[in-house]
């Protein structure tokens, strides 16, 4: 075990986990963040998707000791009142089915818009693919980034 | 206006108290006893309550005006959490911000019949749900006609508030709703006009939807308690295989590992229900303090396994199902048959015969297996996804050792049903585990354990004979399914009562390679198989693929074949038509390839036309037009998501998808090797046609999956020349790439 200060969504948490545990899991079981989802554990579905200063990481492939001093994002810190613009669009273009996926997709849209304000179909294709949905919301996804990507531009 | 009873054998399905406070509370049943009209599709409604009038659901209104329905259905991503409340707010007359939605748990006596599967509840609920609206409003009406001593009849109700036009007085139902908690539930309550509806029709966001989109503790994954376990399994890693020996003693020293053990999850002596469908009893149960420490100590399990039972290969099952093809029907009473197949077939000028197959399929909820439970000498509480609560209270008690009432259970919502999470073993396990340590535990299953655990789709297989005249007249008709366990041939379904000589038969093989019901169950296969044959008849006819169908359609109108056909040909036309109209059928663009598919099943119709352009050897899917017909749409947005989701996973299931085994062992193990559906790889655009009927609504979690198959197959074969037998699409054949 080995005592490690995270920034997790703007605010320092002490936790003492053994240093090859998944961020996915410190979120999860220690820190008691739930948002950020368990689906494969291999990087494959993109459920876990959280930001790492900013970038889109999977965080069940992430061992909490590579972390260092960076800034932790999950689901929970996206917004301060869940109002980024991608969450707004997801619920105006209804976009959840069952949901349990969503959260990685918003992170990982969000990733996205913040190096491609405009992305294009192709670009949105691109750099979601590595998110899977398996009730099929694809379109309503793209939709929802194409929104958030307005209101933001 | 339609009067509806709210007593069935002298029992009411109602019931209304006052509420603490003030307010009235309204208890009604939620699948009351209107059991819909035809049993045909008995069988996918996968169960019926037994107790049709137990009240298991609550409409209170406060004595501030809101209202809150709780909905005891168990929401996995169909959306009928929004939709079958929507339906109550309409007959009560409400605003519907107005109204809260909240789930209930299975946790007393009253909320006692709950499931989700065939796509059964808003059919099932419609007349009950909309009885419940209407008599909480007539018994609002009937309070405030006795105050201001006034007729009932001459009160109107309007965004909750009840207005007197004679005296110009009116009142807010939560001023009134302490005093309708006095009066007595009605025998008998009008119904709306739907001519009349505000909240039915509408477009209506998803009630859940913010708190998806913020990452709120909703779903089983997310529960924790003060003091909580984590526990995960170590199935055997073969079908037909149990333990041999295990060495847990190096695993056990690990860090934060509190003990490891094996569990029998279902003795002998344990009474199982049907949904408790398991090739594993005997696990292995690894509980630590946390999941990573339990993941590391399962990892580091020394186990031996050892054969005692049939052990499959996916190559040895499919050989043994062409044989089954070739053999005579297993069972004649399973069969079908109308006029002389035999002699249709001899004197054709034309037989076309064709047989396709499709691979067992995971479920593959994103959310995988996993369950809380906390079990004590006297009671037992689970908390956890699952579809079928009251089976699993059922045999966790019987496992448990407890009486029925003394175990509780808790739906969350659910990551993904698709038919999974009918299934609880996973629910008994972490009792079971529970019991044992004597702790809270949640199970938690990896994505492995759940890929590999079983509860498939069937593999199936079937072939097709068609016999045309010389005029290229249909006149004969012969399916013969087969697949492990189930044939996947239904056998009064289209094109059975379009042609005087049918035979429909089926073969089927056992297997212990577990399966269960897959969303839209054998019509997920069949229809692929139907409707891409019937557009190779329709070739080899020199017929055009729709024209064909309608005028196999107009033969079941005029003079249906038999008695038994089990859809309504004018409303399975009526999509078709819709589609043709609205897809501009018969205008080809340059590069783009078209196919056409209906399929009717789960009480709705849908006709779909996909358009593919060829990049290389990779389909493009430019878009799909597709018509339904459903009935009354209660919520046009979430009816839209099912649609378009059930469109991308029928299109990605059918190209990629593949489960496969090796002296017992899933190939497939993660989405790494098993593939499914991606965004690059979705439809560009859906467009969807409802047709407006007027009639009771039907189902949308399952039937627009089944069709996009065959159109998907019709328009490659119309890009590539080749035709399509076999799912999935790419891999198997040279065609794709």
């Amino acid at each position: 075990m080995a005592i490690y200060n995270l920034k997790i969504n703007g605010k320092t948490q002490e936790i003492d986990v053994a240093p090859d545990t998944p961020v996915l899991w410190v979120l999860r079981d220690h820190a008691k963040l739930t948002g950020t989802k368990y689906g494969c554990g291999i990087g494959q579905c993109g459920a876990c998707t959280i930001h790492i200063d900013g970038t889109a990481m999977r965080s069940c492939s992430l061992p909490v000791s590579s972390v260092g001093d960076k800034a932790i994002t999950t689901i929970e810190g996206l917004s301060e009142a869940g109002d980024h613009p991608l969450q707004e669009a997801w619920v105006e273009h209804d976009v959840p089915q069952c949901g349990y996926c969503q959260a990685g997709q918003i992170m990982n849209a969000a990733s996205l818009l913040k190096n491609n304000p405009s992305p294009s179909d192709a670009d949105i294709d691109a750099a979601m693919n590595g998110n899977i949905c398996r009730c099929g919301t694809y379109l309503r996804i793209k939709s929802a980034i194409k929104t958030a990507s307005q209101k933001m531009g | 206006m339609t009067l509806i009873k709210t007593k069935h054998n002298r029992r009411s399905f109602l019931k209304v108290s006052s509420l603490a406070g003030g307010g009235m509370v309204l208890g009604f049943s939620w699948l009351a006893g209107c059991k819909p009209e035809g049993t045909a599709e008995a069988v996918e409604a996968i169960i019926m309550p037994d107790n049709w009038y137990d009240v298991n659901a609550f409409l209170k209104i406060g004595n501030n005006g809101v209202v809150t329905i709780m909905s005891p259905n168990p929401e996995i991503g169909q959306n009928v959490k929004t939709a079958m409340p929507m339906i109550v707010a309409e007959e009560l007359d409400v605003d519907w911000k107005n109204v809260i939605v909240e789930q209930a748990g299975l946790n007393t006596e009253s909320f006692s019949r709950q499931l989700a599967g065939g796509s059964q509840s808003i059919r099932q609920g419609w007349k009950s749900l909309r009885m419940a609206g209407a008599t909480a409003r007539r018994m609002l009406m009937e309070a405030a006609a006795k105050e201001w001593e006034v007729d009932v009849a001459e009160l109107t109700t309007a965004s909750g508030v009840i207005t007197h036009e004679g005296s110009g007085r009116s009142i807010g139902y939560g001023e009134i709703a302490s005093s309708a908690a006095g009066i007595e539930v009605p025998e008998e309550v009008e119904l709306k006009d739907p001519k009349d509806f505000k909240i039915i029709g509408v477009p209506t966001k998803n009630v859940d939807g913010k708190k998806i989109a913020t990452g709120q503790p909703l779903f089983g994954l997310d529960y924790q308690q003060e003091g909580m376990l984590i526990a995960m399994i170590e199935h055997p890693p073969a079908f037909g295989m149990t333990l041999k020996s295990m060495d847990a003693e190096a695993a056990k020293a690990m860090p934060g590992i509190v003990d490891i053990f094996t569990i029998d999850t279902y003795p002998e002596d344990v009474e199982k229900q049907w949904s408790d469908t398991s090739a594993f009893s005997e696990l292995v149960a690894i509980v630590g303090n946390t999941t990573w420490e339990v993941l590391k100590a399962k990892k580091a399990l020394k186990l031996e396994w050892e054969g005692k039972d049939a052990i499959e290969n996916t190559s040895t099952i499919d050989q043994e199902l062409e044989k089954r093809l070739l053999a005579a029907a297993d069972d004649p009473a399973r069969s079908r048959k109308d006029g002389d197949p035999e002699a249709a077939f001899r004197d054709a000028a034309q037989v076309i015969e064709r047989t396709y197959s499709g691979p067992f399929l995971a479920h593959n909820t994103m959310e995988p297996m996993n369950f809380f439970a906390h079990v004590t000498a006297d009671h037992a509480e689970l908390v956890g996804p699952i579809q079928t609560p009251e089976f699993m209270r059922k045999t966790a008690a019987a496992r448990l050792g407890l009486p029925e009432e003394k175990v509780s259970i808790m739906m969350t919502r659910m990551g993904g049903g698709f038919g999974r999470r009918l299934y609880g073993h996973f629910g008994i396990e972490a009792a079971a585990i529970s019991q044992k340590i004597n702790a809270p535990v949640k199970l938690i299953y990896t994505r492995e354990d759940d890929m590999t655990q079983g509860t498939y789709r069937p593999t199936y297989k079937v072939t097709y004979r068609a016999a045309l005249d010389a005029d290229n007249n249909l006149i004969g008709f012969h399916v013969k399914g087969t697949g492990a366990p189930e044939s996947p041939v239904f056998n009064n379904r289209f094109p059975a009562g379009t042609v005087d000589n049918y035979l429909a038969e089926n073969n089927s093989r056992e297997s212990n390679i577990s399966t269960g019901a897959w969303r839209a169950p054998r019509s997920n296969f069949i229809a692929f198989a139907e409707q891409s044959f019937l557009d190779e008849v329709a070739e080899a006819a020199g017929k055009d693929p729709i024209d064909f169908r309608l005028g196999l359609f107009d033969r079941a109108i005029s003079d249906p074949v038999g008695d038994s056909n089990d859809y309504d040909p004018e409303r399975y036309a009526g999509v078709l038509k819709l589609v043709k109209e609205k897809a501009g059928w018969g205008q080809d663009k340059p590069g783009v390839h078209r196919g056409v598919s209906a399929y009717f099943c789960h009480n709705s119709y849908v006709a779909q036309v996909v358009d593919v352009v060829m990049e290389g050897d990779k389909p493009k899917i430019e878009k799909v037009w597709c018509a339904v017909d459903c009935g009354i749409v209660v919520n046009p947005e979430g009816a839209l998501n099912q649609i378009e989701g059930g469109i991308v996973d029928g299109i990605g299931h059918a190209l990629y998808s593949n489960m496969t085994f090796k002296d017992g062992k899933p190939e497939q193990n993660n989405f790494d090797k098993y593939r499914l559906i991606r965004h690059s790889e979705a439809p560009k655009e859906i467009e969807v046609f409802f047709v407006e009927n007027g009639v009771d609504p039907t189902g949308l979690g399952e039937p627009s999956l089944p069709p996009v198959a065959a159109a998907l197959a019709n328009a490659l074969a119309r890009a590539t020349g080749e035709r399509l037998y076999s799912q999935p699409f790419v891999g198997t054949q040279q065609v794709l790439g």
